[in-house]
């Protein structure tokens, strides 16, 4: 047992060299790394309660992806029955329910009418499961269901969707290092450190920013606005809300003719009265389409939508040909930047609501790694002195493993990429506590060995080999409660738990392995009769 | 250079006949534990509870009534101040507003804000937490349920490991840790977050530890001393593992010790549970477990051949070789 052959104490110590190397970077901070060129290794990165920033939790309305698929479909049956040749009449079209129904008025075009719905629908996945359910209900009339295995699909195409337009978002913002991930079904995690405005940042990410040019129905009667009854193919929204009161109603076609899809570009810029605006490129299928449109309806109005408000409804003074158009509306040069980017970036594909949000100031941050870093100091200088006293050369030792554990838990996070947090600086605190209790079983084991009379090479190698058990069966349980945490722990227990784990891992190599190494050095060379423990 | 010995050679301090006593004491301490727990209640913070909650740091010390006044007049819900940690430093908790309205949150931040800010221009605003009710349902569900599995895990740790007594002995004391350190915190009243529930879990992980180490000893005992009663036998482990049981609790407390007194007020609840983990855990893994084990029946087995079990990885066979 306290044979070491070369090649294995090369190994261990190759193995701690690294470990102390791969901290360095981390330890030194940024500027001093690029100047010794160690700027290419990974360096730890501090977590938000550290660095300051922003945490947002976003979750999606998993209704609204429903109605928005059932709204789509609708859309797709309409364009499609129109299109069969001859074109297939239906009514009494409805989304009630979670289910769309409609109604097919030549009896005899009832199976192709069914035969071009159920070609619409996909099959998901290998189990043959589509993702709409078609039935037909009293020989005439389609309806058509979701199923539950559509719903799941389409709730992750929409999120996977949402959390690519997030990030677009954020690295508009150009800020370092932003996180954005996906949790569970229907959330989108947020992490920007550094990041001043919690309130800007909300307001950019949560905005579903659907924008729409859509042609005025100036045929509604000013009671019917107030009533809000609008015409088959129309639909009543209502312009901007000042001081808290809604805007007032006005009649929109329900068809677009055009929207935020078809934008390649949008900016801030500055209307001709100098207030500001955002000016948007549309794609050259888009550009066409409103040429043509505008080219029909001079002097009519067209509103500009956003989110379902009308932001204005200009007049089309004449055909609108270059592809581009301004939206005017209550901007600020923020509010204006804000949706030229949401815009940008496209529309979520499904309403976001913020349900958790943390913010930390960059003063708390500074002051927190400064306590922290006074804490490990104090902590490891007690404990060494501690260990010294007790153990006298064998604490050396131990103190040896300890400084090295800090390396190489250090190392070994910033490999992992795992961010530094207030609780993580807690638990590499505890974990230079713990980590000599594996040098202390083993040195008490060899105290009471000697006492019971036996040899220094005896009682060294009973120390190591019992206590070694110990250290294996006391580690995994604690090993258990830091997995544990990992898994089910949210936000600061998840942080803790890493360099919990990291810490039991490296320790009972440094302590029990590195240890040993330099023991059975000491006793080779020296060959003592009595040991100092 | 004479070497600190913390616990003389030899000792031979009578734990096991102390047991009446200590069962009767720890009955009572857990009993007061859980009946604070459950009148008094615990201080959730909004982790746990939802709602909005703004650290607010002065230049002096925070002058909790004026603010007090001055908040309530915004409006804004029934407004709960606490200092946090350090006298300059203050927690505003308020409900969340009603409104389904995205902005609302942050206009209610800005109002508080603002509204100190006129009276204290110097006020640093270090955080703010809104938590909705359907998370913080979920953080207190995944909360307890972290602690619940971790101890049952443990417990069957201890009971593949070891022998069923083990494990049921351990499940009692880790348990009489965990509600000792509720009933700490429903006494003192401090705040208790996500960062605490690290603090519990992490009691666990110690406190089973510590008793990890006198069950290993009190089995090593077991089949060495096959004649010796189980009393004689707990004693003897408690006693040989004593220095150590010493020399690390020290150790750990001079590392939450300096975490406590330098570490930063955010984690001063946390590092306050953890000492008060590492005493209770301590005490438990002499006079809960392993004196609960002389209770469940646990005996040496004279002339049974030693049972091998299954154990991963051969830890088994190492104890073999020695003899």
């Amino acid at each position: 047992m306290l044979d070491f052959p070369r090649w294995k104490r090369i190994a261990i110590s190759l193995a701690l060299a690294l470990g102390v190397f791969l901290a360095i970077p981390s330890l030194i901070g940024e500027t001093n790394a690029k100047r010794l060129h160690l700027d290419a290794l990974p360096r730890i990165s501090l977590g938000l309660d550290l660095a300051g920033g922003s945490h947002i939790l976003l979750e999606a309305d998993i209704q609204d992806v429903a109605k928005s698929r059932l709204a789509a479909m609708e859309d797709q049956v309409r364009s499609q029955m129109r299109r069969a040749d001859p074109p297939i009449e239906i009514g009494d079209v409805s989304t009630n329910n979670g289910s769309l129904t409609f109604f097919v008025r030549d009896a005899t075009r009832v199976d192709a009418a069914f035969e071009l719905v159920r070609s619409q629908t996909t099959g998901i996945g290998t189990s043959g499961q589509r993702d709409w359910e078609v039935r037909l209900v009293d020989g005439n009339r389609v309806v058509m269901t979701p199923t539950r295995a559509g719903l799941e699909s389409f709730i992750n195409e929409a999120m996977n969707g949402a959390t690519d337009v997030v990030r677009k978002r954020i690295d508009a913002l150009g800020t370092k290092e932003p996180t954005i991930i996906r949790q569970g079904s229907d959330r989108i995690l947020v992490q920007v450190p550094g990041f001043g405005d919690p309130a800007a940042l909300k307001a950019l990410i949560g905005r579903t920013a659907k924008l729409e040019f859509k042609l005025v129905d100036q045929g509604v009667s000013q009671a019917d606005l107030e009533a809000g009854h609008a015409p088959i193919g129309s639909q009543i929204l209502h312009f901007e809300s000042v001081n808290g009161r809604p805007g007032p109603p006005i009649a929109v076609q329900r068809r677009a003719i055009i929207n935020g899809s078809q934008l390649t570009k949008a900016q801030q810029a500055y209307d001709q009265n100098n207030a500001p605006a955002v000016s948007i490129t549309f794609n050259s299928e888009g550009g066409r389409r409103f040429a043509q449109v505008t080219r029909e309806n001079v002097n009519k109005p067209f509103a500009i939508i956003l989110d379902n408000v009308v932001l204005s409804a200009p007049n089309i003074n004449e055909p609108i040909l270059g592809g581009s158009a301004q939206i005017m509306g209550s901007f600020t040069v923020e509010s204006a930047q804000q949706l030229a980017i949401a815009l940008q970036s496209g529309s979520l594909p499904v309403a976001l609501k913020v349900v958790e949000e943390r913010t930390v100031g960059p003063g708390l941050g500074q002051d927190s790694i400064r306590a922290g870093i006074t804490a490990s100091i104090i902590a490891s200088v007690a404990i060494i002195v501690f260990m010294l006293v007790t153990y006298g050369r064998f604490g050396v030792y131990a103190n040896f493993a300890v400084v090295l554990n800090i390396f190489v838990i250090l190392a070994v996070m910033a490999m992992l990429g795992s961010a530094l947090t207030l609780p993580g600086i807690a638990g590499f605190v505890l974990t230079i506590g713990t980590a000599v209790d594996a040098n202390v079983l083993i040195n008490e084991r060899i105290r009471e060995e000697l006492r019971r009379g036996r040899n220094v090479v005896m009682a060294v190698e009973l120390g190591y080999k019992e206590a070694s058990r110990t250290i294996f069966e006391a580690n995994a349980t604690h090993a258990i409660s830091g997995v544990i945490m990992l898994l089910l722990g949210s936000g600061p227990v998840k942080g803790f738990a890493v360099v919990l784990l990291i810490g039991i891992i490296t320790s009972v190599f440094t302590a029990v392995t590195f240890t040993r190494m330099l023991t059975a050095g000491y006793i080779r060379r020296r060959r003592p009769a009595t040991l100092h423990i | 250079m004479r070497l600190l010995k913390l616990v003389p050679d030899n000792t031979n301090i009578g734990f096991v006949s102390l047991r009446g006593w200590a069962f009767g004491l720890t009955t009572l301490l857990t009993v007061i534990a859980v009946f604070f727990t459950l009148t008094r209640g615990l201080n959730l913070g909004v982790d746990f509870v939802g709602g909005l909650m703004i650290e607010a740091k002065f230049e002096q010390p925070a002058p909790i009534d004026q603010l007090r006044g001055d908040l309530d007049k915004l409006g804004v819900g029934e407004v709960s101040l606490q200092q946090f940690g350090d006298p300059r430093t203050v927690s505003i908790r308020l409900p969340l507003p009603k409104s389904q309205d995205p902005g609302a949150t942050t206009a209610v931040v800005n109002k508080v804000q603002a509204t100190i800010k006129q009276r204290f221009p110097t006020v640093q605003f270090n955080r703010t937490d809104t938590v909705t009710g359907k998370v913080s349902g979920e953080l207190i569900r995944n909360g307890i349920f972290a602690v619940i599995l971790a101890v049952f895990a443990i417990a069957i740790f201890g009971w593949f490991r070891f022998e069923w007594q083990f494990g049921l002995s351990t499940f009692v004391a880790i348990g009489h840790d965990v509600l000792m350190t509720l009933g700490f915190f429903a006494v003192t009243q401090l705040e208790f977050d996500l960062n605490i529930v690290a603090a519990v879990l992490t009691i666990v992980g110690y406190s089973i530890n510590d008793k990890i180490v006198i069950d290993d000893r009190i089995r090593e005992n077991m089949r060495k001393y096959r004649q010796m009663d189980m009393r004689g036998i707990v004693d003897l482990s408690v006693n040989e593992t004593l220095p150590r049981t010493v020399m690390t609790s020290l150790t750990v407390l001079l590392a939450l010790g300096a975490l406590l007194i330098w570490g930063g007020h955010v984690l001063r609840g946390f590092t306050a549970a953890m000492i008060l983990g590492v005493i209770v855990g301590t005490y438990s893994s002499i006079y809960v477990s392993s004196s609960l084990l002389i209770t469940l029946g646990l005996k040496p087995q004279p002339l049974a051949a030693p049972k091998v079990k299954g154990a991963p990885g051969g830890a088994e066979r190492v104890t073999r070789e020695g003899y």
